[in-house]
């Protein structure tokens, strides 16, 4: 049987499982190991806030509760389990009444479109370059440029974001210095919104785009020499096919496939890095919010929007594991 | 086999011994890589001797001073005793970088190499045992690899606000094995399939004998990439944790820097010096160490060398 | 070095012109691979005929610049190999100065390659009917679904292939199964020349006979012309006309198959046809050491002068040119001079 087999996919939501496990528990664990106790601070300081809200004493016991201070860990552990599974991620301590799912709905839509966008035209141009690169067909002048496509790679996002900042919004005032949309845009699904939100992804996607495309360049470029070695690009030749349809067809076609993989281990990398590349821009995206948790000390913002990041980072990963099989038929034949 | 290698013509012979010469590691992207971190390594080890650090102090030097060779508006006018200029607390930008670099680096190493130990002891093991030692490795590692690490990182340095330079580096450690052991894995596993490890264990050596003088040499260009990209990581990770103000505060980190040079909004103020510079150092260095990794890679494939693709 | 390019041996009638009898008229084909220790020279000097319709068996042990002399005749040496003289006439047309759009027009069409190595030679992403049909298409221009189907059928049907295997991948087919795609490949367009480069050395020697089998079937059916690389004498005498010998990037000799195994006359094609494992005679092995000289480096006079039994003073300075001896049958030998 070809494309998705029942144990290739129980692997794989196995895998997914215990991903966001661990990720969760280490965010949950650590915290509680390490010395002073940070939660009870954080109460302390929600109950001086909370003076001024109504039914108080109710959201701070319910608190307690959440964080059930009081009793063992592994309970404490097993309730976080829970609520984690239930996505209860609680309520923001610096605006109060506020939920955290709440806020980290308003903010998720940004991040998976910037970063959706940014990686995928990344991918594409990277992989391109870099399987040009490793043609023997490429004509010379491209060739000699390609290269130049490297330089920023092993730039962190968030360094050639300032400079990028630097140059374009201060320097040239070509692009705006920040935010997700212009002041006075409606939020909507209208042109002027769509354009707007667009204009203003351009430098944050281009600092993800630029120091991330010659990652997939080099190992495109690695697997195209590896690939054009291969007996089956031999008698491609020799049927004298187009050499378009060997490039795609059977160099890309081949060399794409360990590409893919690396996404998928790549991604969490990406997510971390794209997180600061948010906040050098102001875009309102989770890596803002993220941020503002951590000036207000808004410690259930920042777990729960790390969790939501995790759970999302594995479930891109899932989706790309589960539509692998889907490029490479050998798949269901060999474990990897 | 071995008569024939004795009598074997000149061909093969010259060719290794060409080879010997031209050795593999006089690899250019190498020994640029090389410099490049060597050059911020003599800035840490010698910059104290040529110049006060106490200088990276805040007040210590006056406001705002661009670079000697700048003359932006608005701007006091350079002064030759800061040739990098000050930033907005009175920090001298060259104490700066001359005090932030080793520690970048050091929590980079430090973190790197207990993340390499563990990779080299769990990849090995992995690799080599196979079964359910294996599974379990692969397992986790595979996991550890999807979860963004910064992020836990993140959340972690937010409920710790002061740690020091060790403790951020094990901090570090506890994501960067996973990448090393990934690699080492994969490596010892295409090592166990080739000859001479089989035939080392059939003469009865050990598997560590085996582990260490079979297949560490071969090894030694993988271990070397993935120490230098475990080091840009963990360099990579402490410089984003610094830059959104956790981390060691005490203490002028370059990442530290930037995050002050943010929060002073340094960029639309046009004071490019402040975090200019220690992106500069950090870019040397984060770019140093890939070049370290792709020249080793070139090491060990060396069909990637030319681009002699057919 | 490679200057030092000494006369090579010169066949029949080299003359620049093609035979109008050769589907393939090969003459002074030299190869070079530029390496940084020096060109290897692969096919010094090289002369060879492939008449209509027959069979040629080309031989000669591993690393002696078959696979670079077939691939040549497709101008497809896979760099840092070129072509750097002689004239390869397919039909006539002498390939050696064509444009590479121009050699894809000829390529496949005039002649097809059945690849040394066929295990990995089908794409293991793209399902066999594709890896045919786009071959057709590619030549021939996009075609209607069925029609394409009934022609991939009736190719599988020529090389016994099921029609299974028309929606497979090629992980999913065995070795032989493989082998018979890339015949059904090679003869999808009706080439008058196909070149088979060692299309058996890969399987199990059931598998290779039926192979061969096939070859012959395939061969008779469509009249094709073939060059048949391989190192298994016995299996070449079964399917040849005539055989080509090759030593160290020259000819040594070419022969009709029968007078080549009755009477062979290079002392090279003798060793070779004296190793030939017999049950019913059991003789001592006749391996000669793998004494070949730097191929960068050829020594004057003839290739074979370090593993020759024969050989004299004058072998060692002169190259011997490869002369008709008898009739159809050449040597290149001063033991007939
Ligand atoms: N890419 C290359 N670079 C340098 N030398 C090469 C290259 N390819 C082949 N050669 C040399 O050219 C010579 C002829 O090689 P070729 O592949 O044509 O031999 P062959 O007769 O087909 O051998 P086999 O029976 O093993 O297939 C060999 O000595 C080989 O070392
Ligand atoms: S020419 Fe001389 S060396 Fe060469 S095969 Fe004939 S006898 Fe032997
Ligand atoms: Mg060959």
């Amino acid at each position: 049987m070809r494309g998705l087999t029942k144990e290739y996919v129980i692997r794989r939501l196995f895998m997914y499982v215990l991903t966001i496990w661990l990720g969760s528990t280490l965010i949950f664990l650590i915290p509680r190991l390490v010395p002073g106790d940070p939660i009870a601070a954080m109460v302390t300081r929600m109950q001086q806030q909370a003076g001024y809200v109504e039914n108080s004493a109710e959201i701070i016991a319910a608190w307690r509760a959440r964080f059930g201070l009081d009793a063992p860990l592994s309970i404490q552990y097993l309730r976080f389990l829970r609520n984690s599974v239930t996505l209860d991620l609680g309520y923001s301590l610096t605006q109060f009444p506020t939920k955290v799912t709440e806020q980290i709905s308003k903010s998720l839509p940004w991040t998976i479109g910037l970063l959706a966008l940014a990686t995928v035209i990344s991918f594409i141009l990277g992989n391109t370059i870099g399987a040009l690169m490793a043609w023997r067909r490429t004509p010379r002048a491209v060739k000699s440029l390609l290269p130049l496509s490297l330089t920023f790679t092993s730039v962190p996002f968030f360094m050639l974001g300032i400079l990028l900042l630097y140059v374009f919004a201060f320097g040239l005032k070509w692009f705006p210095v920040g935010g997700g949309y212009g002041r006075g845009v409606t939020m909507g699904l209208n042109l002027e919104f769509i354009g707007s939100a667009l204009y203003h992804a351009v430098l944050p996607a281009l600092a993800i785009i630029i120091s991330s495309m010659g990652f997939w360049a080099l190992g495109m470029r690695g697997m195209m020499i590896t690939t054009a070695g291969e007996d089956y690009m031999v008698l491609a030749d020799a049927k004298a096919l187009t050499p378009a349809r060997i490039f795609w067809g059977y160099g890309v076609r081949n060399s794409i496939l360990p590409q893919v993989t690396a996404l998928a281990l790549a991604l969490g990398g990406i997510v971390g890095g794209a997180v600061l590349v948010e906040y050098i821009f102001s875009y309102p995206g989770m890596g803002y919010l993220l941020y503002q948790g951590i000036v207000n000390n808004d410690y259930t913002i920042i777990q729960g929007v790390v969790f939501i990041l995790i759970l999302t980072t594995a479930t891109a990963v899932l989706i790309l594991d589960l539509l692998y099989p889907f490029v490479d038929p050998r798949i269901s034949y060999q474990r990897r | 086999m071995t008569a024939t290698t004795a009598n074997a013509p000149a061909t093969p012979k010259k060719a290794s011994r060409l080879n010997r010469f031209d050795s593999p590691w006089l690899n250019s992207k190498f020994i640029a890589g090389l410099c490049m971190v060597g050059f911020a390594v003599l800035l840490g080890l010698i910059g104290p001797l040529f110049w006060d650090v106490t200088l990276a102090r805040v007040a210590s030097s006056p406001l705002n001073l661009p670079p000697i060779w700048a003359h932006p508006e608005g701007f006091p006018p350079p002064d030759p005793a800061h040739p990098l200029g000050t930033e907005s607390s009175g920090r001298d930008m060259l104490a700066v970088l001359i005090t932030g670099t080793p520690r970048s680096l050091m929590v980079g190493f430090i973190a790197a190499g207990i993340g390499l130990l563990v990779g080299i002891t769990l990849g090995f093991l992995a690799g080599f045992k196979g079964g359910w030692i294996d599974a379990v490795i692969r397992t986790l590692c595979d996991a550890v690899i999807v979860i963004p690490s910064l992020l836990v990182l993140i959340v972690i340095s937010s409920y710790v606000r002061q740690v020091d330079i060790v403790q951020m580096a094990l901090l570090l450690a506890l994501f960067a094995w996973a990448f090393p052991t990934r690699v080492i894995r994969a490596q010892a596993l295409s090592m166990r399939e080739r000859g001479y490890v089989r035939m080392a264990r059939l003469s009865g050596a050990s598997t560590f004998t085996i582990m260490y003088r079979e297949m560490m040499p071969n090894m030694l260009p993988y271990l070397a990439a993935s120490f230098s990209g475990a080091v840009s990581g963990a360099i990579l990770a402490a410089t984003s944790l610094e830059a959104l103000g956790l981390g060691p505060t005490r203490i002028p980190t370059l990442g530290m820097t930037i995050f002050y040079s943010i929060r002073a909004a340094a960029i639309l103020r046009g004071m490019w010096w402040w975090w200019g510079f220690p992106i500069l150092m950090l870019m040397l260095i984060f770019t140093g160490f890939f070049m370290i990794a792709t020249g080793l890679d070139e090491i060990a494939n060396p069909r990637l060398r030319g681009l002699k693709a057919g | 070095m490679a200057a030092q390019n000494l006369p090579g041996t010169v066949g029949t009638i080299t003359n620049g012109q093609p035979d109008p009898n050769a589907v393939l008229d090969v003459q002074e084909l030299r190869v070079h691979y530029e390496t940084p220790g020096g060109a290897v020279i692969a096919v010094n000097g090289v002369s060879f005929k492939v008449r209509r319709g027959e069979t040629m068996g080309l031989v000669g042990e591993s690393g002696c610049g078959k696979t670079t002399a077939a691939m040549a005749v497709l101008h497809m040496v896979q760099p840092p190999g070129r072509i750097v003289g002689g004239h390869i006439f397919i039909n006539g047309t002498d390939i050696v100065p064509l444009s590479e759009a121009e050699l894809r027009e000829f390529r496949w069409r005039q002649a097809a390659l059945i690849p040394q190595g066929a295990m990995n030679s089908l794409n293991p992403v793209m399902k066999v009917r594709d890896q045919i049909g786009d071959g057709i298409e590619t030549h021939e221009g996009k075609q209607p679904k069925d029609v394409l189907k009934r022609r991939i059928l009736d190719l599988f049907g020529t090389v016994g292939l099921s029609s299974r295997v028309y929606d497979l991948y090629p992980h999913e087919l065995s070795g032989g199964m493989k082998q018979r795609v890339c015949i059904a490949m090679a003869i999808a367009l009706n080439p008058p020349l196909v070149i088979a480069d060692e299309p058996t050395s890969a399987l199990d020697v059931v598998v290779q006979r039926i192979i061969a089998q096939t070859l012959l079937e395939v061969k008779a059916r469509l009249n094709v012309s073939m060059i048949l690389i391989g190192h298994d004498m016995g299996l070449q005498a079964q399917l040849v006309d005539r055989i080509a010998v090759m030593y160290a990037g020259n000819m040594a000799e070419i022969a009709p198959v029968k007078s080549a195994f009755a009477e062979p006359m290079h002392p090279y094609t003798q060793l070779l046809i004296a190793s030939i494992p017999s049950i019913k005679h059991k003789k001592p092995l006749k391996v000669t050491e793998g004494l070949t000289h730097d191929l960068r480096n050829p020594p004057p006079g003839c290739m074979f002068q370090l593993r020759c039994p024969r050989a004299m003073d004058v072998c060692r300075q002169v190259r011997p040119p490869l002369r008709e001896l008898k009739p159809d049958h050449q040597v290149a030998c001063h033991l007939y001079a």
